[in-house]
């Protein structure tokens, strides 16, 4: 009766398809990754095949995920969350129709330009000039929808996690907007309008605050929406998420410096990022101990929730990483894990960790809220659970290895003063590591394949009892 | 019990109007960028010509790009090393190998003097990557012979068995297109990069009926030759 009243009073049928086609490319973007992984392990894999290079998937994979699945799970969430907090329906709903089908045409040429070697060549940047322009035009709708519904709320106050989509949809129409500024020199070829230091900072404060806005202050309203929900149970401090909200949105913006220490960047550009870094330890852990003391009192949940643990899990990676960024944005650290594989780690910590956990656990609840029923098979969002989290340790501990090892090779001298490796012995000694790195991310994958199976079948579970209702009724 | 304020004046004004609380991200988050980017375009010491003019190649008013010898200073590409970086640029190079050499004695060592600013001041976008699957570029220029990079290129384990580099035989394939060329250069110069009307047109003629082979080792093999760097001198603080 409630589910009812709810899909009549809400749009969600963009959720529903947002939050499939969030499933179907989390299965696609960690494909690619393994692919990608297995030619650095096995090079044969690239086959002489322009379109399947290392060069060209690895845009395509980090595209994939980021804009494809992190995107899909941002707009399904955000437009749920937005809805349910406000009590309104979305301001347009052919405003979030023109999201759905813009943001899955973006992809669609990505699919199609990333291979054919059509890039910027900046760094999750790569969408020529052409796709940039209409990211921009879908990501300012996206936002429009979710600030008119806001404006439009039945609540006095603003939800905790609409703070955080706000802050994302601000910060990322400045990065991507900035950062994608360029001439165009053919259809699908356009040459940045900044250099060297410059362009430098520039990138790598967009590198940064994609992460730093769209995966993390993204993700974190996600986490203030749904560990309440599925916990049952009220955010554990409002004065925390205040101070750490405003305190997250002012320094984030500052950490991109941190990835040029030692290089041609001015020095106090890359320690003023390294400080900043530093401070921010207070405010990441301010948020995951919000998420995680909601379950202050009913920790046995977790026990018998799955989501839930999901989602604790990922709070968990989240202090992890925002522990293991900090340090390696010191100079002394930097020096050793700069260019090597624990940055990858570091990257996928993150990313495996914090993003995709907690994103799973907020589909599998919205799966089990749009077509209200419970999941297929809770023991398959278990067997889920298990294999995400063996994956990402075999992965991050396999880059733990390789990245120290390749920053202590590289700086090593023999008895004689002079380097002890070759660059080629360094690449030779990482081929166990990359090897173990590629089989805990198809564990990884294959644990996105089960979960996409379980949402299947619950969603045609669903539609064969309707079925069968309005049968029974017509009867 | 909507009218009780639970923290300050300025928060609750916040959280009851979405355009206030907007206002505020737009002015709070353009800080830090403001901060770090904006000073890089105006204090003298970010670019090392500006103390050491002699970085960048200064070219007399009769002078064309084949006056310049190596080590004058930084020049724009030709047009043949241009077209070398866009292929550098398509195959994703720049994700396995950097093209920025830190101030360690053991980067000295392997890949030489450490990379300065202004020698990517042409480099639409900067290629200083972030990632050493493969080694640094910077400076490999004139390390190998042109036969070996063909090799290399074409099958870099027939040169290197240790390598995890993919074959790129189709450079040898593909032709380079003037034209095309003649818009890249056009383009850059759009971008402030210094090529006057005349040098736009004798290297983009320069290209015709060669490979991206050739493109690409004429880049590879002019990375960091521009100028020579004197290891008693500190050109960055």
């Amino acid at each position: 009766m409630e589910t009812t009243n709810a899909n009549q009073k809400y749009n969600f049928e963009v959720v529903r398809w947002f939050s499939v086609a969030a499933c179907i490319y989390f299965v696609v973007g960690t494909l690619l990754g393994v692919y990608i992984a297995a030619e650095l392990a096995w090079p044969f894999l690239n086959f002489d095949i322009a379109e399947i290079s290392f060069g060209r998937l690895r845009p395509l994979h980090t595209n994939a995920v980021i804009f494809a699945f992190g995107g899909c799970v941002l707009m399904a969430t955000g437009f749920y969350s937005v809805q349910r907090t406000c009590g309104v329906k979305l301001w347009s709903d052919k405003l979030a129709w023109f999201t759905f089908g813009g943001w899955n045409l973006i992809i669609v040429s990505a699919v199609i330009t990333l291979p054919l070697g059509l890039t910027q060549g900046k760094e999750y940047a790569e969408l020529e000039w052409p796709i940039d322009i209409l990211i921009a035009v879908v990501w300012l709708s996206f936002s429009a929808n979710f600030i008119m519904t806001i404006a439009n709320r039945k609540s006095s106050h603003i939800y905790v996690s609409n703070w955080f989509f706000l802050g994302m949809m601000v910060m990322i129409t400045y990065l991507h907007v900035v950062n994608s500024l360029a001439i165009p020199v053919e259809l699908f070829k356009s040459y940045s309008i900044f250099s060297s230091v410059q362009d430098a900072m520039i990138q790598w404060w967009w590198g940064h605050n994609a992460v730093g806005f769209y995966l993390t202050a993204g993700f974190l309203g996600i986490m203030y929406y749904f560990v309440p929900k599925q916990a049952e149970r009220p955010i554990f401090s409002y004065r925390l998420s205040v101070i750490h909200f405003w305190a997250l949105m002012f320094g984030y913006v500052w950490l991109g410096a941190h990835h040029l220490q030692y290089t041609a960047l001015p020095d106090w550009t890359g320690s003023l990022g390294a400080a900043i870094s530093l401070a921010m330890i207070i405010p990441s852990w301010g948020g995951a101990v919000n998420g995680m003391m909601t379950l202050s009192g009913a920790w046995d949940k977790l026990r018998t929730d799955y989501i839930l643990r999901f989602m604790i899990m990922s709070l968990a990676f989240y202090v992890m990483s925002t522990f293991e960024g900090p340090v390696m944005s010191l100079k002394t650290v930097n020096a050793l894990s700069h260019y090597t594989d624990w940055t990858i780690g570091h990257v996928h910590s993150g990313a495996l960790g914090w993003v995709g956990m907690v994103a799973a656990g907020a589909l599998y609840h919205l799966v089990q809220k749009l077509w209200n029923r419970e999941m297929y098979s809770v023991q398959l969002v278990n067997l889920h659970f298990w294999m995400a989290t063996i994956g990402i340790v075999i992965y991050i501990v396999a880059m733990w290895i390789s990245g120290i090892m390749q920053g202590l090779m590289w700086r090593d001298y023999d008895e004689f003063g002079t380097l002890t490796y070759t660059f080629a012995e360094s690449v030779a000694a990482m081929h166990p590591y990359y090897v173990m790195r590629t089989v805990g991310g198809f564990i990884y994958f294959a644990g996105t394949v089960v979960m996409l199976y379980n949402v299947v079948m619950t969603i045609m579970g669903a539609s064969k009892e309707r079925s069968t209702q309005t049968a029974h009724a017509q009867a | 019990m909507s009218e009780q304020i639970h923290s300050t004046k300025l928060q609750d004004k916040m959280e009851r109007n979405v355009w206030a609380m907007l206002l505020m991200l737009i002015v709070l988050l353009s800080i830090g960028g403001i901060v770090e980017i904006v000073p890089l375009y105006y204090l003298d010491n970010t670019m090392e010509h500006n103390a050491r003019p002699e970085i960048l190649w200064q070219r007399g008013a009769n002078q064309t790009m084949d006056d310049w010898n190596p080590g004058d200073g930084v020049r724009p590409y030709t047009g043949l090393e241009l077209a070398g970086r866009a292929v550098y640029i398509r195959e994703g190079c720049y994700l396995c190998h950097s093209q920025m050499i830190r101030p360690f004695r053991d980067e000295k060592e392997r890949y030489g003097h450490y990379s300065l600013a202004t020698e990517s001041i042409y480099d639409h976008p900067f290629q200083w990557g972030s990632k050493r699957t493969g080694p640094d570029l910077a400076r490999v220029g004139g390390k190998y012979s042109d036969e070996w990079h063909r090799n290399h290129l074409i099958a870099p384990r027939s040169v290197v068995p240790e390598s995890v580099m993919p074959n790129y035989p189709w450079l040898m394939q593909n032709i380079l297109d003037s034209a095309r060329v003649a818009s890249h250069l056009k383009g850059m110069q759009r971008l402030g990069v210094p090529y006057t009307d005349s040098d736009i047109e004798s290297q983009a003629a320069k290209v015709s009926g060669l490979t991206e082979m050739d493109a690409m080792i004429a880049y590879l093999q002019v990375l960091g030759t521009m100028v020579r760097l004197d290891y008693g001198v500190q050109y960055r603080e």
